[in-house]
Formats: structure tokens, sequence, C-alpha cells
């Protein structure tokens, strides 16, 4: 209804809604106002529940290692202690090898790596909850599954290299790992798109009458790619077997969080629209991390579909070589995070368990850092990225088909009558 | 490439329409292969809005043809993560004017799973799609996007002509390991399209390549076929430019060479490469706009194997460099004028 002055008169003008996020570079951080639940007090429901019941956890946050290090509620996974310390060194060796990598970036061994400092918990607890022949359809930031599932180091370094020993014959970027014999899906560079893939294949698992079950993972900022809703929606409608895993960091490179979305929900709220499981978990919590996925694979596995569970974590270093993140973020934020570092809380909770102590822990980040040192001089036995190509040049042409093409096959031919012609 | 191009002795050959055929090489192939599954929009109980999959729920069951969500990022990503689980999916696209949500797919991942993870993980899926104008579809029912296709490494595409064709070229497609791209000429689902769209339509039972045999045979990729011999020039097509080709040569009584090519990746470019070389003179037709279209790689390629043979430029004759009109379809349309005005220029010296 417009008046005589030809408008809405006493309304203001619209205004655009841009997100900022709270702190920028210099800025002090006070995470006063930041609401992290008590550990333990969120309920548990039987994995068949129905996700209109469990609202709830998709805003909560699930946490089970209180201040103490002590493990309470009704979340507590009752890990022994032996299970504890091999996911405790595999959080402790995944540091060591990104500590590792991103030096050999610095020394001009490679082009490019990503860390996943911080964030070690989300993967590696995960993946220990699994059974080791769930495909796990990764970002390239879940380079601690394949850890947690014991592949070789050196092969993992070989593809970070390019070099005469990378089964993906030097095709790939660094860290865009494949392991199909540890059912780790090959990373794509495009994003969220293995989420959509990943049900598929839970769903393929169903159709088969299967039991394996199948999980996706990407960054809180991938959840505004619209494979992220195809993803939701197929897995909804087909009640796929899967867990599909939304790490949020908070960043993705230099926007924060509000960018996808975060400033008006959380991540794990997102499945309530699906109607589908969600689960809200401290990510730094590596009990917490194991027990909702364990909830969640059997949830997947006893037929009661898909859930969707986002591991609230803080990104604590750049978001790879390529990034300064002193220039869009404050320093102080990694120091300040309310939920710590995942590493410092299950040795906590294992010394307040009497199963560890400083001693231990000690020698064991000497031996992983060993273990990371002695891969990484048996790697580069086999060459780096610096020295220059390492894989034969026909092997370009080869596994684009199944089988070569004439035209691949003269291209192939052309490269090298050029290399000759040229006297190189 | 594998396997043995046509194979006899495959039963009774009677007549089929394209869709009968596209359905039967479906039917023989998920019979044969339990890991076949078919999906995509309104496929399953009602069998699709062209019909091509009727039938199939009711006798393989709701898992192995569903019907999806509207999301073509969802089918073609969902495929993808079952052929990576060993299952060889053939999803549908309903129209090819559709398939763009799902390119990031097509192109990121099916084209190059194989490639980038060195043969650890493949794609053997065939996503259908009906594709090309004729049938007053407008701007979003009648594209011919294989362009787009034919510049990803990773993908073949296939267009077939006849009912005969599509059943084994399809056979083929499903058969093969990697992702093929398959398109489907609808205007000529029902029977074989000469262009002159003021004339009652043919139905498929009167044309030869309708005569489709009951059993298993296949097509391999990338061999073309020689629909008509002829000296004075060769005419490159496919889909439904075959017939409209065919039927301007007819009219024209002229001694021209057509070749369908049928498979676009990877191409038959020693059928090519002989016909040109023989005749000297060469005409691309294709219903897809003109710019970067697959005539001009066509062209290029001929230019650069047949050079000393030419005798005259080669032509295209396309759609015009315009998004595909409603009314003006006519005008729009590579049909009979068009043709005869280019193999005319062709044919002056």
């Amino acid at each position: 209804m417009t008046d005589e002055t030809g408008g809405r008169g006493n309304l203001a003008p619209l205004s655009l809604h841009v997100p900022e996020p709270k702190f920028r570079p210099g800025d002090a951080v006070d995470y006063a106002d930041f609401d992290r639940g008590e550990a333990g007090l969120m309920p548990r429901p039987d994995i068949a529940a129905a996700p209109a019941t469990m609202r709830d956890l998709s805003y909560g946050l699930i946490r089970v290692l209180d201040d103490e290090g002590r493990a309470t509620g009704a979340w507590d996974p009752r890990l022994t202690p032996d299970k504890l310390t091999a996911m405790l060194r595999h959080m402790a060796l995944t540091r060591a090898y990104d500590e590792r990598m991103y030096r050999a970036q610095r020394q001009g061994k490679t082009s490019f790596y990503m860390k996943c400092t911080g964030e070690e918990a989300t993967c590696i607890a995960a993946a220990h909850a699994m059974d080791r022949e769930d495909m796990v359809f990764p970002s390239y930031r879940q380079q601690g599954v394949l850890i947690a599932r014991d592949w070789p180091l050196v092969d993992m370094m070989c593809q970070v290299y390019s070099n005469a020993g990378d089964r993906l014959k030097g095709r790939q970027m660094p860290i865009m790992y494949s392991s199909r014999a540890a059912a780790f899906f090959s990373i794509s560079g495009n994003l969220a798109t293995q989420y959509p893939q990943a049900v598929g294949y839970a769903m393929a698992s169903a159709a088969k009458g299967d039991n394996k079950i199948a999980s996706a993972w990407c960054g809180e900022g991938s959840t505004a790619e619209g494979d992220f809703h195809s993803a939701l929606t197929f897995a909804s409608v087909y009640r796929a077997p899967v867990i599909l895993n939304v790490v949020n960091n908070q960043w993705a490179i230099s926007s924060f969080s509000g960018f996808a979305g975060a400033e008006a929900t959380t991540f794990a709220a997102r499945a309530v629209g699906y109607g589908i499981a969600g689960l809200r978990v401290d990510g730094n919590d590596a009990l917490a991390v194991y027990a909702a996925t364990e909830w969640a694979a059997d949830r997947a596995r006893g037929n009661h579909g898909p859930t969707l569970i986002e591991h609230f974590t803080y990104r604590a270093e750049g978001h790879s070589t390529s990034d300064d993140p002193t220039k869009y973020r404050s320093a102080e934020e990694q120091g300040t995070w309310p939920l710590g570092d995942p590493i410092v809380r299950l040795k906590q909770h294992l010394i307040a368990l009497g199963a560890w102590d400083d001693e231990r822990h000690a020698a064991m980040d000497r031996e992983v850092a060993e273990e990371v040192r002695a891969a990484g001089k048996e790697a580069e036995k086999q060459g780096i990225l610096g020295d220059g190509m390492h894989q034969p040049f026909s092997t370009m042409f080869e596994d684009v088909f199944e089988e070569m093409p004439w035209h691949l096959k003269e291209q192939s031919q052309q490269m090298f009558d050029e290399r000759k012609a040229a006297g190189i | 490439m594998s396997g043995a191009d046509e194979q006899g002795d495959v039963g009774t050959a009677r007549p089929l329409n394209m869709i009968q055929a596209l359905n039967e090489a479906m039917d023989i192939c998920m019979a044969r292969d339990p890991d076949i599954v078919v999906m995509g929009e309104d496929v399953g109980y009602f069998g699709g809005v062209f019909k091509a999959t009727e039938g199939l729920q009711r006798k393989y069951g709701k898992t192995r043809v569903f019907d999806t969500p509207i999301t073509e990022c969802g089918i073609m990503g969902v495929a993808v993560g079952m052929a990576a689980y060993g299952l060889r999916p053939v999803p549908e696209i309903q129209f090819a004017d559709y398939i763009y949500p799902a390119l990031d797919q097509i192109v990121s991942e099916a084209a190059r799973i194989r490639y980038r993870s060195a043969g650890e993980f493949i794609a053997p899926i065939t996503v259908r799609s009906p594709f090309g104008g004729g049938i007053f579809g407008g701007q979003t029912h009648s594209q011919s996007p294989e362009g787009i296709f034919t510049h990803v490494a990773g993908l073949k595409t296939v267009v077939p002509s006849t009912p005969y064709d599509a059943k084994g070229l399809l056979i083929a497609a499903i058969e093969d390991n990697d992702p093929v791209i398959f398109f489907e000429p609808k205007r000529i689902y029902n029977g074989p399209f000469d262009g002159h769209y003021g004339r009652p339509v043919t139905p498929w039972a009167k044309h030869p390549a309708a005569m489709v045999p009951e059993g298993y045979y296949r097509i391999s990729l990338g061999q073309a076929k020689v629909v008509r011999g002829g000296g004075d020039v060769t005419i490159l097509c496919y889909g439904t430019m075959v017939h409209v080709v065919s039927a301007v040569v007819e009219d024209m009584k002229i001694d021209a060479e057509v070749i369908d090519l049928r498979t676009l990746v990877p191409l038959d470019i020693q059928a090519i490469t002989a016909s040109v070389q023989k005749t000297g003179r060469c005409v691309v037709v294709h219903e897809a706009t003109r710019t970067s279209g697959f005539g001009a790689e066509l062209s290029a390629l001929v230019q650069e194997r047949c050079f000393h043979a030419l005798e005259a430029p080669v032509e295209r004759v396309t759609g015009w460099d315009t998004p595909y009109p409603h009314s003006l379809e006519w005008a729009y349309f590579p049909g009979p004028v068009r043709i005869g005005e280019a193999l005319k220029r062709v044919m002056k010296d």
C-alpha cells in the first residue's frame, strides 16, 4: 500500500546483512559468550529413534570429556585404555606427519600441503568407530583416516612428492590420496562432490543386501554447495546407510562460518529439515566423536537410516601452505578456543584414568617423530617433486579410458616426437 | 573398444521403434548382469516420460529400477558412488537440456575417476538422455549439448540414429567400463524424420533399420557407418540429421557418401579420412549451435588429414548460434534447404 508520497512513509530503507566474524587481525579474542554446554548432559537416544524426537541433539553439543579429563554421561563410549592409547597415538602420528610434510613443502620438496592440526579427533576417532571396510569419502583434510587405518606413511608421502613410488603416477596434487585397499575414496579437488557419492555407495550396499556402510566428509564451508543438498535429500529418501560428517572448523579459507549460514543455525540442524538424525558433537573430544560415530554406524547398519554429524572444532592453522591466516583472523583465536586441543584432552583423560603419564606421552611423541622421519627418508629415496618429473611420460595418457583410443596414442607419440626434435 | 561388432544369429528380427529398441537393450543387459541399475526422474513405476524404461521396474524390482528426486547433480553423484561400490548405473537425465546441474559430477568426477585414482576406482556409467530438436521443444527441450561432452577427456559420447543401432550401441555403452554419454535423438524415437516438417511422420516400421533382432548383440563404440556410398562429397552427420541428409541427397540426386558417426568420442577417424580422401569434399551437419560445436572438431580433423585432397572448403551446416527458438524452429533447424544450399556451394567447382 503506497501513500500519497509514493513510498511506505515510515518504513526504514532495506539494508543488506553481510556477516562479519567477531575477531579480525589484531583484535583481542573473548569467548565469554561461547556456550559449549556441560559435558555429559546430552541424552543418548536409541539408535532407532525417529529423527523428529532428537531435534535438541542438533542444536546442543555432545561432550563426554569434562575439564578434568573425566568421561561422563550417556555418550561415554567406555573404551579400553588400549583403544584410547591407539587413538591418541594415531592423532599424534597425524600431527607429526603434518608437521613434516608442511616443512617439506616449505623446503621446496613439493608444491602444496594441507594440515589438519586441531582436527585430528574428528577423523581418527570416527575411523576407530567404523569398520575398516566401511568406505570413507573424504575431503582433503581427513588424512587421519588413512593413518587410523594404519596405511603406510611412505605411500602417503610418495603421493605428496609425486615421486616414482606414487601410485597415482604424479597425476594428482599433493594430499589428494586414493586407497581402495584402505576403503578411502579418491579425493577430488571439487568440493562436496563426494557427498552424494557416499550416499550412492551406501545405497548400492543396501540394494545388494550387503552390510557395509559409507561415510562422507566435508567442511562447513562446503555445506553451501548444491551437492550437500542433493546428498541429504537422497540419503533421506532412500534411508541410505551413510554417516554424513560436517567438520565445522569455522573457517573456509578466509571466510568464517557465517558465510555458510552459521549465524542463523547449526550445521547439524540441517538434518532436521531433511528428516534425518542430526548430532552436534565437540570435535575436539575424541570420546564424543567416537560415540557419535558409533551410534550413527549402528543406526545405519540397523537399517534405521542416515545420520548427519557436525564436528564442532577449530582450524588451528592456515587453510593450506598457500594461505596466511594472520591476514583475516585474530592470532589469539587458536590459543583461547574453548574446546582446547584434541590431543591434550585425550592425554589428560588417559592420565586421569591412571593409564598414561607424561613420560609415556613424551616417549610416544619421540616414537611417532622417528616413525615419520624414517618414512620420510624412505619416501625421499624415491624422489621429490622438486627434482622434476618421476613418472614415465607415456603414463600421462594412460587411464583416461580403459583402453587408449587412437587420438591419445597419436598425442603421446607427438609429445615424444616434439621433445626429441627439440633435443630434450 | 572391446568386443566384436554386430554379432549375428541373435534371434528373429522384427520392427521396433527406437524407444522399444532402447528398452530391449536395457532389459537384456539387466537380465545378464545383476549389477546394472536404472535410475532417474519418473523412470520407475511410470516407465519414463518417453516410456524408454517401461516394464523394467516390474520385472527387476525397485532396488534395480527406481525413481529419483529431481536433482540431476544428485542423480549423477549417486551414480558415481554406486559405481565405486561396483554397480553399473544407467541414469537417465530427462532432457539433455537439464544435464547442466550434473556437469560437475560428470566432468569433474565420472570422467576423471579412473585417471586420478590410477584405475583404483572406475565409473562404468551410461548416462541416457533425450536430445535434439524438431519437436517445437523451444529453448529447454531441444538442445544438442554434445560438444560440451566431447570436449571432456575421459568421456565417450554416442548418438544413435536407428532402432537397430540404438539397441546395439546402448548394450555396448552399458558394458563399457568408461562413462558414456548416450544422447537419444527424441525427434526420431517413433520414426525417421527427413526434415520435411509439413509431411506426415513415417513410422519406423517401414524402415529397414527398424528390424531389430530379439537377442543380444552389440555395436562397438567408435565405429561409424557408411549409410550411403558415394564419390562426389562426404557428409558427416549423426542422430536425426542422418535422415535429413539422406533425404536431401536422394532428392538432389547427388553422389554423396553419407557417414553416420554413431560415436563422437572415440571417433572413427579412418572412416572419415578414407571417405574424404576419395571424394575431396566434405560437409558436416549437426543440429547443435555452430561456434565450438563438434563440427568444428570434425572440420579441423578433415583439414589436418585430408588437406591435399580437398577441392573445396569444408562446409558446416549447423544450428545458428542462438538459443533454440520455439516459433522459428524451421528457420533454425538445419533442414533440407540449408543442407541443399551447402551442398551446392561445396560442389560448385
